[in-house]
Formats: C-alpha cells, structure tokens, sequence
C-alpha cells in the first residue's frame, strides 16, 4: 500500500508554494516518513524553519511549527531544545540562511553539540529572490548578482559542519528518496547536533541561469556531482576537487551532548555534585 | 510575617534576582558593559531553582533562544545594552508578531555605536519605543532607584504575560551599578502576585491561538502539550498561519497597537514627588525626569524649596506609553516645565506632544556623565 503522508501534513495548507518540479517536496515527503518510521508521537516534535523557500517548510507539516527570522533557527531551537531535552526539534534551513546570514548560528550550535537535527536544504542559489548568489553558488555560474559570474568561492557545508564540531555530518540530495530517508532517520536518532546538507535543485533561478531550464537538466547536474563517500575515498584529489561525497561523513557517538552537560551545571549549583573541572574532560584544551 | 525584606546588591544584580523570583526559567544573553553582571548573576540563580542561562554566540543569538524558550512557554529573560538592543531589534519584532512574552533589560550606556561603554546615559529610551520595524506598541518600564531595579523587573514579567509582548526595563549605568541597601519583596509575595499567562484548556481542534478580541492578545498554548500550531513573522491567520488577507491582515496589525493603546491604565505607574501642595500659581517649577536622574531631580528641589522656589517632580517609571493624561495634568498647571534628560530631548518631545507646548525647558547632558543637582538648581535659577 502507498505511504498515507495525510496524517502529518497540513492539508489545508496545500498546494504548497514551491515551484512545479522543486526537489523541497521531495525532502519534506522523506522527512514524514522517517518520522512516522521513528514511530514518534507528532506533540512531541518542534519544527523550526527560517527564510526562504525552504522556510515554508514548517508550515506544511503538522508538528509544534515555528517559522523564524533570516539564519535563526538555531538559535530559537536552542532556547526550545534546552527547556525541553526530551523532545525531538528538527530545524530546516536553505543554504543562504544557514550558511551566510546564520552561519555564525550553526557553528555554534554545531560546537556545543545540542540534540538539533539541521536539515540544510541545499540549492546553490537564494531561489524565492529570484537568483541571488548563495554560498554554495559553484564559482563561475551565473546569477543575477554576478551577472559577469560568480567569483566567491563556494563552501562545502559539510566541512564546516565537521570542523565546527557536529557529531553527526551527513550529506544526500533528493535524487534518491530512500537513502535520504535513511539518513534523516540516522541523524533524528543520533543524540548530538547532526548536520545534514541535502542538495536539492531549483531549475527556475539557479538552472535559468545555468542552462539547465528543466527538473531533470538541475538534477542531472547534482547527479554528477555527488558520489557515495566509500567511492569518494578511492578516488585522486584531482578527481574529488569537483564531486561532493554523499552518506554519513561523520559519527561520533561518544562526545556529550549539551543538555545532558548542562545538567551538571545543574547539579553543581544544587550542590549535588562538585564543580566541574577540566579533569572532566578528556580533550583539556 | 513581613512582605518584605531587606537586602544589600546592586541594580544589575537586583534585577536578575527579580527575575528567578518571579519564575523567569530561563536566559539568553551575551556579555555587555554595563549590563554584564545581570546573566553572571543569572547564570548561579537560574541552574539552581532549575532553569538554564546560556551564554549564546552574539546578541542576536542571545534573543532568539530567549524567545524560543518563550514560544515553548516558559517565563524568559534577556539583558543587555543599547548596542545589543540594535542587534536584537530584527527578533524583538518577530516576538511583537508572533506574541511571545519576554523581558529585556537594558542597561544604557553612552551611545550612538559603541559610544562610551563605562559610563551612563538615557540615550536608549527613544530606540525602546521602536526597536524594529513596523507597527506596535512597545512596553517600557524605566528604574529610578535600587528597589524599583527588583519590582519593575518582576511588573514587567507580569506585564509581558498580560500583553503577550516583550517588556524594557531600562536601567541606566548609575542605577544598574550602584551598590547599597534596598527594600524590596520577599520571594513568597512576588510568586503569590504572579498571573501566569492565559492556557486554553477546551479540545486541539477548538484551539485558535490568535483569535481573540480587537484588544486582546493572543493564547499561546505551552509547546508540546497536544496543541499544535504555527508561529509565523508573516501575516497571520487565527491558527498562525501566513496570509495575505486583506482583513485579516489589517485586524492584525489594529490589535497589536489596541491591546496597548487600550489598556494603558493598566501600564502606567509615575512617581509624583513634592507636586501635592502645587497650586499654579506664578513660580512654581514642575521637573520631568526618570532613572537616576530623577534623584538629582529630587536633592535640587529640597534646594530649590530651601531658597523659596516652589518646585516638585514628576517621574514616569512606565516610559511607553507615555502616561500623556497625567503629564497633560501637570503641564496644563505649571508654567514653568524642566525636562532633565541624558540624552537630547528624547522624552523632552514626548512631554511636547502630550502637553501640546512647545515653551518646555530642557537640561541635557551627553558626555557620559550624571547630572549633578546643582547643574538642575542653576538651570532652574537661569530660565525661569
């Protein structure tokens, strides 16, 4: 029987305002059925989006839902997630909210390594503006302001994720619905901060730009430049500069969480427990 | 057994005591001169009755989770300075949309930008009435002594539950950092006086958050409770969610300045000092100011009265809105009006407005120093 998505969605609320062909559903479809597959209770999720496309994102499912200002989702799902350790909060994000104007956010976030899933949706260009550049903008495209090409470099998301000290660090793109499942199921579970780049096209303002006008030109175009990570690693440098390796990047179960370690600070002012010192660390500096 | 108790602190460390005793459960914020000792206070007071301070990324970070543990129901708190109030402006209009309550404390310091950091100035009450853009009204309670440090932080937590709003509490560096003995509630009479903020209680699919009466805020259910719905800095509709109706959006936008605008006796609070035996009469001085400027106000006119100038003072304690009847009361009486300000006729244009005059005499200072009473004696000796 086909996957009934009726019960997590907020019907009234579609058609949804993502254009014909855009990869967003796609994500969104895959995140309902990890959801329902985690079998998790829908009171007990907090969906914190920002701006942009990906910013409606929230407003199509039915979860406590919060739609935030421009790079601020986690910031606001800290302050939720830390009054509520026991509860799942998942922040969506586009590229230009989480990696430009919030990229101080996620860094941090990532650094503390708070129970957060962000879900970065990834389309290399600001898309509802109508084709602005973004940080993940390959260099040399085109956008409307770079119409002489894009000289910024472009960022690998996952490389800052890993550096800042999240986790969990995973990539896919909407190309494969069921490893993207996979992975969303992977990182909800995983106690920490998990890190998701998932790339996703937007052949209105990035492939208008780019000459790849239609769904299946944008996704062709991130078909070749993904690759699972395991054939990633037997590749030469000279082959990796272009290819973004896709899979769990990134696991790392054994660093504390950050509500579980501000529960000492807790106790420490409840006199239940002695300071903390660096004694209890096992990296000191 | 007595309501109140005796303490000895300093302003910045009253107001985070405020905070805890009226149940605020948690804190965002970002170290600033002069406002720093409030989350250092915070972050002993809130872990230990079970509550968090974080110590975010920046000021803009520092509101957001502050108003995220808001929007999941709890009482929540953040304190900086005017520099931080400019970074925060963008989210503090997202809690006036969405309707989250929370407390922001500024301590002023000298400004614009980085100004002087040490030193005082009321040079932020002007940006408190509009932070961020766009149509609201702003609540702002202004101390003017140690004591009113500790009750117009807890008024202000009340108040922040009763409009659904977040609510200024200005300090200034003097009263934020002046150290001494204080009168204040016992935490027993602040926790009996707390109204927390309305819950409906009926079934999920009854539940319209933001619809309510033209005056009134809106309901915001306690997160993960069975009631879900959306938050949103778009126009919204009665669940939350974005619209672009044009009635829907206009009943919005009306209420947000109504359930202020309407309610303003449940706001205002001044401080009407030596003003009793005013009778008009040719002479007679009225003082407006506010923070600790008003207790130079205070040593100038005990001087004043000792070399015959009948002069009394009235101080706002809640800035906006503007307690413009009152004002209008005494400036309709008085002919002689001084506004002493650290800034330039920041309120100075207030009390024109309201008083629809434009004979009102000012004392301003900007260079980061206070106002001695002496500089307000001779003011009043030179222009009036």
């Amino acid at each position: 029987m086909a996957f009934n998505y009726d019960k997590y969605l907020r019907l009234e609320k579609m058609p949804t305002l993502w254009c014909w062909g855009c990869g967003d559903g796609v994500i969104l479809k895959a995140f309902v059925r990890a959801v329902e597959k985690m079998g998790l209770n829908q009171d007990d999720v907090c969906v914190v989006s920002g701006i942009g496309c990906s910013g409606r994102f929230s407003s199509y499912v039915d979860f406590n839902t919060v739609h935030t200002t421009h790079g601020r989702t986690v910031a606001f799902a800290t302050g939720i997630k830390l009054m509520h350790p026991d509860k799942h909060v998942i922040c969506v994000a586009g590229d230009g909210d989480a990696l430009a104007i919030g990229g101080n956010h996620t860094i941090h976030g990532a650094r503390r390594n708070i129970d957060i899933t962000l879900i970065i949706i990834n389309n290399f260009i600001y898309g509802l503006t109508n084709s602005q550049t973004s940080p993940t903008t390959p260099q040399g495209m085109w956008t409307v302001t770079q119409k002489a090409g894009n000289i910024d470099p472009t960022f690998d998301a996952c490389a800052l994720g890993i550096a800042a000290g999240a986790s969990f660090v995973g990539r896919e793109s909407m190309l494969d619905p069921k490893k993207l499942e996979k992975i969303l199921i992977k990182a909800m579970e995983h106690r920490g901060f998990s890190f998701l780049d998932i790339l996703s096209n937007c052949h209105i303002n990035l492939g208008r730009k780019n000459k790849m006008v239609s769904a299946m030109e944008n996704l062709s175009w991130i078909d070749s430049i993904t690759t699972p990570k395991k054939k990633y690693d037997t590749l030469t440098e000279a082959e990796q500069l272009n290819i973004f390796p896709t899979g769990i990047l990134k696991q790392d179960t054994e660093v504390r969480e950050y509500c579980d370690m501000y529960k000492d600070i807790q106790d420490v002012q409840q006199k239940k427990r002695a300071i903390i010192t660096q004694d209890d660390f096992a990296k000191k500096i | 057994m007595s309501d109140l108790r005796e303490v000895v602190s300093s302003g910045n460390h009253l107001a985070a005591l405020a905070g805890a005793d009226a149940g605020c459960k948690f804190m965002g914020g970002y170290p600033i001169t002069p406002s720093s000792e409030v989350i250092e206070q915070m972050s002993d007071l809130l872990p230990a009755r079970g509550g968090v301070t974080i110590q975010m990324e920046d000021e803009i970070a520092a509101v957001a989770a502050a108003i995220g543990a808001g929007m999941a129901g709890h009482r929540t708190m953040t304190a900086t300075s005017g520099p931080g109030i400019s970074l925060k402006a963008e989210n503090l209009g997202l809690a006036q949309m969405t309707e989250v309550p929370l407390v922001v404390v500024n301590v002023m310091r000298g400004g614009p930008s980085t100004g002087l950091p040490t030193r005082v100035s009321q040079g932020d009450v002007r940006q408190a009435k509009n932070p961020s853009h766009g149509d609201y009204r702003s609540i702002t309670l202004c101390a003017g002594n140690l004591a009113e440090c500790y009750t117009e932080t807890v008024r202000a937590f009340n108040l922040a539950d009763r409009f659904m709003q977040p609510v200024f509490v200005l300090l200034d560096e003097t009263i934020g950092h002046m150290h001494g003995k204080a009168i204040i509630p016992t935490e027993e009479a602040v926790q009996a006086g707390i109204v927390p903020r309305k819950q409906f209680d009926g079934a999920p699919e009854d539940y319209h958050p933001y619809e309510c009466e033209p005056d009134q805020p809106a309901v915001l259910n306690k997160m993960f409770t069975g009631y879900r719905y959306h938050f949103t800095g778009l126009h919204h509709d009665k669940n939350g969610f974005p619209t672009e109706e044009i009635e829907t959006c206009r009943k919005l936008i009306q209420r947000l300045e109504d359930k202020v605008m309407l309610h303003t006796d449940e706001l205002e609070s001044n401080e009407e000092f030596m003003l009793d035996d005013m009778t008009g009469a040719e002479g007679e001085v009225l003082i407006i100011a506010y923070g600790s400027v008003s207790l130079s106000a205070k040593e100038a006119i005990r001087h004043l009265r000792a070399a015959g100038i009948k002069a009394g003072l009235f101080r706002p304690i809640t800035l906006w809105p503007s307690p413009a009847d009152s004002i209008k009361k005494y400036t309709d009486m008085i002919k002689n009006v001084l506004c002493v300000e650290l800034n330039i006729r920041q309120y100075t244009e207030e009390v024109e407005r309201v008083s629809s005059r434009l004979d009102i005499e000012g004392l301003y200072k900007v260079n980061g120093r206070p106002i001695s009473p002496y500089e307000i004696v001779n003011k009043v000796k030179e222009v009036f």
